[in-house]
């Protein structure tokens, strides 16, 4: 046995050294490989080389095509472009950054924020040739330092193409903005395969259609063969390949529209998303507070960049996709609509509502004390009554509430064309079980249907959802895609591409179901909780108010708006389509901590809707009308 | 004279103990060659040059160092390298930073570090390990569990994607093997089963990855793009002729038509500028340089060390292969460092640290085994 593994020893060792002697075989073989490919580049084809390397005079420079414009659906422009000239440094050229950005200091004005801005960059930017110091040169600026040129190196002066939006912050959360090319978009471009046709670009979509349609908006990129001194200095073009402008993107938003929207929020924070029901064109897409987009065009600065980062009022969040909100009251036509088809209501069948609805040892009570007394699908609607609704879901159940609801669309990302959209949340006990991890919080209770039945409790959707379920009902059952863009416009062939809408589903409901709902929620609007809020209007249109509770109430307690805080304050929604017959518009306001929907929510959509229909611009803003008058504590939403 | 002399002289008896003068003197001269180098490429910046002095130094310092550790010690610590090494591949993997559309970094807060680097060594010490406990009894399934040891990390890596270091840390590994006896039959086997999994690894491949590959095929289609390096270094190294047109003459460096050319594309920049006597200089020196790495594996008293110090001279080879094959336009783009003189710390201290490991195997060479 010992012999045995002693012998393995030595015949391991012979294996070793024979293998060492293979090796270096190998090395020789690979190296003698290398140094034929050598003789082969450096002696036999040297002429052809060189030669080569004397016509490599020769550099292929990309020329970055113009970007897209974005209109609105009447042709107004949105974003364009200009020339305009920028100071640049080539940051691989320059020894001493800072000596160089004092030294140019000397010749042009060069702010603190230039310079944040150009650090920003730096830290963003891996190997990028050249970064701009200063853009938007005046004339003057241009020929003094064309003038110092020589004392300069790694510095230059470019023409290049800056985008702007002549609207500001009108429509910002649509529109988007453009921004540089950080590390992390490169990667995804190369992971699209792009990457080659956005040599020499420097800017790309950041949020918005400007991010969302990049690619039909960036175009294609050319190319010059240029020749080059031994400086490397260009000489002349000697061919090019033209770079072919991005596409036009046309959205269906109307700007005016979006402008007399966002004007009625005045100060609030809020969204409003108007849908065209019969294609899912989106006519008026609001996030309010905005933000200015020019801001971010040519690298935004830090200290514009950490006001808008650290507002309270988080202009950058797009609310209308991205926030999510207990829908309140405006939840109820869907539930009346589901009751009819599920066969547990009809239109006649009355309840009696004393103020209060008791489940167990629990109290739900009903916005106005007292009650509506007796109560019929109509008028549930109408008045807005909660005990109708909390018995109304206490016997259809959470299953048949998801169900129904999630046809609707509710708890499901609309699909629209923007990125960065939330999915909210559709209550049911299979979301419970997902959603928390401890077992006791895994439990659904039958009384948390009960405020699920009044779109209160776990219920959280975007506004963008509510408008296009109001929009599917509007529709009677159709339901499209809600989308920004109307059409496509090739700038060079002029050929036109339209988005077709999108059929999501057909819900395929009882054409009477419809009618009673729509029958009730003309009511509001008439005689109802935004009676006021349309009174005089000279169209037909149906509605419905919401309130929704940031904070809960105590069960003896009194929820009394002067009291509290501003920002845990209600929301304040409303969701109205017009005219009744042939509805051409559907529209979702939240108004954040804006209390009573009929107070603050429903004239924000008579505007919009006076606008739309009538072309009537609003008169000069009204003085608010002071809180603590208006809230009588008998007003339901 | 003599109380102050005598602590000096042992300071520098301490200092060069265990240094192997030619490893030493061929790893400099590479060394110098690339700071030569780097100041062309770096169109005479002194401050890149100087930077990779303080990168040399660093490197210098960790060979002294390993050139310390008895390979008896280095044994011990071979599983733990291999586990640590892999764990913190795995630490990449699911929370590692992305760079130019990789996944390679694990930042540590104040250095941000590159796990993958760390098992080109740690791999092969943990096969050697292995290897020399079975020594003796190797069989079959042996070299079938290396195989595994060797093929998780290399897929890691190779996922990130870092071909170029896959690829080292697999040669490692498989000299290693190879080394240690595997039967020729089972190697042609090996090689087979590798044919056949280039098929499914081409579809695990990064877009940009194939179109590296497709690009050597025909490197006109892609001028933008990949193709352009490839077209633009075989012009660099064909225009250096047989004398090279002389440093900081270059002109397809000088116009910038190099890219990558302080690091990867390096060899280029030396080959315009050298020409063919330079190249087979450079092909003299790194041959020198894996022979004395073999011939120290061939003398060396353990299992361990002798695996471990042919692996070492290996790998040498192959990222002098690989690069330079890949700059003279006959293998493909993959991201692997011209030795020694390519730009950047990390592949340098690693380099290094390889030589300092070589000279503790020849410098422990007498010692019995326990």
């Amino acid at each position: 046995m010992q012999f045995a593994e002693l012998r393995n020893y030595a015949s391991e060792l012979r294996t070793f050294q024979l293998r060492v002697g293979v090796a270096g075989m190998l090395v020789l073989a690979a190296f003698g490989l290398l140094l034929a490919r050598f003789v082969w580049l450096q002696v036999l084809q040297h002429e052809a080389y060189r030669a080569k390397a004397e016509e490599n005079r020769i550099a292929i420079v990309p020329v970055p095509p113009s970007r897209g414009l974005i209109l609105d659906r009447n042709g107004e422009v949105l974003a364009r472009n200009y020339l305009a000239y920028t100071l640049e440094i080539f940051p691989a050229q320059v020894q001493d950054l800072e000596a160089t950005i004092a030294q140019l200091a000397e010749f042009v004005d060069i702010q603190p924020r230039d310079r944040a801005r150009f650090r920003k960059l730096l830290q963003e930017t891996r190997n990028a040739e050249s970064m701009p110091i200063r853009t938007r040169l005046t004339d003057e600026e241009v020929s003094r330092i064309a003038a110092n040129r020589w004392r300069f190196t790694g510095v230059d002066i470019k023409a290049r193409l800056f985008r702007q939006y002549p609207h500001g912050e009108v429509a910002s959360h649509v529109i988007g903005y453009i921004g540089r090319i950080t590390t992390r978009d490169l990667e995804r471009l190369e992971g699209l395969e792009v990457d080659a046709n956005y040599r020499g670009t420097d800017y790309i979509g950041k949020a918005g259609i400007e991010a969302s349609y990049q690619q039909e908006l960036h175009g294609t990129t050319g190319l010059e063969r240029v020749e080059i001194d031994a400086a490397g200095r260009g000489m002349r073009t000697l061919s090019r390949v033209t770079a072919q402008a991005g596409n036009n993107i046309s959205l269906t938003l109307d700007i005016r529209l979006q402008e007399v929207a966002e004007r009625a929020f005045g100060a609030r924070r809020g969204a409003l998303v108007a849908i065209e029901p019969a294609t899912g064109g989106v006519l008026a897409f609001v996030s309010v507070p905005g933000y200015d987009p020019n801001l971010f065009v040519d690298g935004i600065d830090p200290q514009s960049w950490d006001a808008l980062n650290n507002s309270p009022d988080h202009p950058l969040n797009n609310r209308a996709i991205a926030g999510v909100y207990p829908p309140g009251s405006t939840f109820k036509p869907f539930m009346a609509l589901a009751a009819l088809e599920l066969g547990k209501r009809t239109p006649r069948s009355t309840i009696n509502d004393p103020g209060y609805f008791v489940f167990g040892d629990r109290r739900f009570r009903d916005s106005k004390p007292g009650g509506h007394g007796t109560v019929d699908m109509y008028k549930s609607i109408v008045m807005s009554s909660d005990v109708y609704y909390y018995m109304l879901a206490n016997d259809m159940g959470i299953d048949a509430i998801a169900g129904f609801m999630k046809r609707f669309g509710f708890g499901t990302r609309t699909g629209i064309d923007l990125e960065g959209e939330a999915a909210g949340v559709l209550p049911s006990p299979e979301w419970k079980q997902a959603r928390f991890s401890r077992p006791e919080q895994q439990k659904w209770y039958a009384g948390e249907t009960i405020s699920v039945g009044i779109g209160q409790g776990y219920n959280a959707y975007t506004p963008a959802q509510l408008a296009q379920a109001l929009a599917t009902l509007a529709n009677n059952g159709d339901m499209f895609r809600p989308r920004l863009v109307s059409h496509v416009d090739n700038a060079r062939t002029g050929e036109r591409r339209y988005v077709e809408p999108q059929l999501v589903r057909q819900l395929q409901l009882r054409p009477e179901h419809i009618a009673v709902v729509k029958h009730a929620m003309a009511g509001v609007n008439k005689e109802g909780t935004a009676a006021r809020a349309f009174a005089g209007a000279q169209y037909s249109s149906g509605g419905k108010t919401g309130t929704a509770q940031v904070v809960a109430i105590k069960q003896n307690e009194k929820y009394d708006e002067s009291k509290v805080a501003e920002h845990l304050r209600d929301h304040a929604l409303y969701i109205a389509f017009a005219p009744l017959e042939g509805p051409k518009i559907a529209l979702a306001v939240l108004v954040e901590n804006g209390g009573f929907g009929a107070r603050t929510a429903a004239p924000i959509a008579r505007t919009v809707l006076d606008y739309f229909l009538l072309g009537k611009l609003p008169a000069a803003p009204r003085q608010r009308a002071p809180e603590a008058e208006v809230n009588t504590g008998a007003q339901s939403d | 004279m003599e109380i102050a002399g005598r602590p000096l002289h042992r300071l520098r008896a301490r200092l060069v103990e265990g240094i192997d003068a030619p490893l030493f003197a061929l790893a400099l001269a590479l060394a110098a060659i690339g700071l030569a180098a780097l100041y062309s490429a770096s169109y005479e910046n002194a401050a890149r040059v100087a930077n990779q002095l303080a990168n040399l130094a660093l490197a210098l310092a960790a060979m002294w160092a390993m050139a310390q550790v008895p390979p008896q010690t280095l044994a011990r610590f071979a599983l733990p390298a291999y586990v640590l090494a892999l764990a913190l591949l795995l630490g990449v993997a699911l929370a590692g930073e992305v760079v130019n559309g990789a996944r390679r970094w694990l930042n540590l807060g104040v250095v941000r570090f590159q796990p993958s680097e760390m098992m080109k060594i740690a791999m092969p010490m943990m096969l050697a390990w292995y290897f020399h406990r079975r020594e003796g009894a190797i069989r079959l399934r042996d070299f079938a569990l290396a195989s595994v040891l060797l093929a998780v990390p290399v897929l890691m890596v190779a996922r990130q994607p870092d071909l170029g270091t896959a690829l080292l840390v697999a040669a490692a590994g498989f000299f290693v093997i190879f080394f240690a006896g595997i039967g020729w039959k089972l190697l042609a086997g090996l090689a087979a089963v590798a044919l056949a999994c280039l098929p499914p690894l081409w579809g695990l491949m990064h877009d940009y990855q194939r179109r590296r590959i497709l690009t050597l095929l025909d490197p006109s289609t892609d001028p933008l793009g990949a193709g352009y390096h490839i077209i633009q270094s075989t012009i660099a190294v064909g225009s250096g002729g047989i004398t090279g047109k002389g440093w900081l003459n270059g002109s397809q460096t000088h116009l910038e038509f190099i890219p990558e050319r302080h690091t990867d594309f390096i060899f280029a920049v030396y080959s315009e500028e050298f020409g063919l006597i330079g190249n087979i200089a450079l092909l003299a020196l790194y041959a020198l340089l894996i022979a004395r790495g073999l011939s120290i594996a061939a003398g060396a008293p353990t299992l361990f060390a002798r695996l471990l110090a042919g692996a070492v001279a290996m790998i040498f080879f192959t990222y002098a292969f690989v690069n330079m094959g890949m700059v003279a336009g006959i293998l493909p783009v993959v991201g692997v460092p011209l030795p020694f003189i390519s730009y950047g710390g990390t592949s340098l201290l690693t380099l290094f640290i390889g030589i300092g490991i070589l000279m503790s195997i020849h410098r422990h060479r007498k010692l019995v085994q326990t």
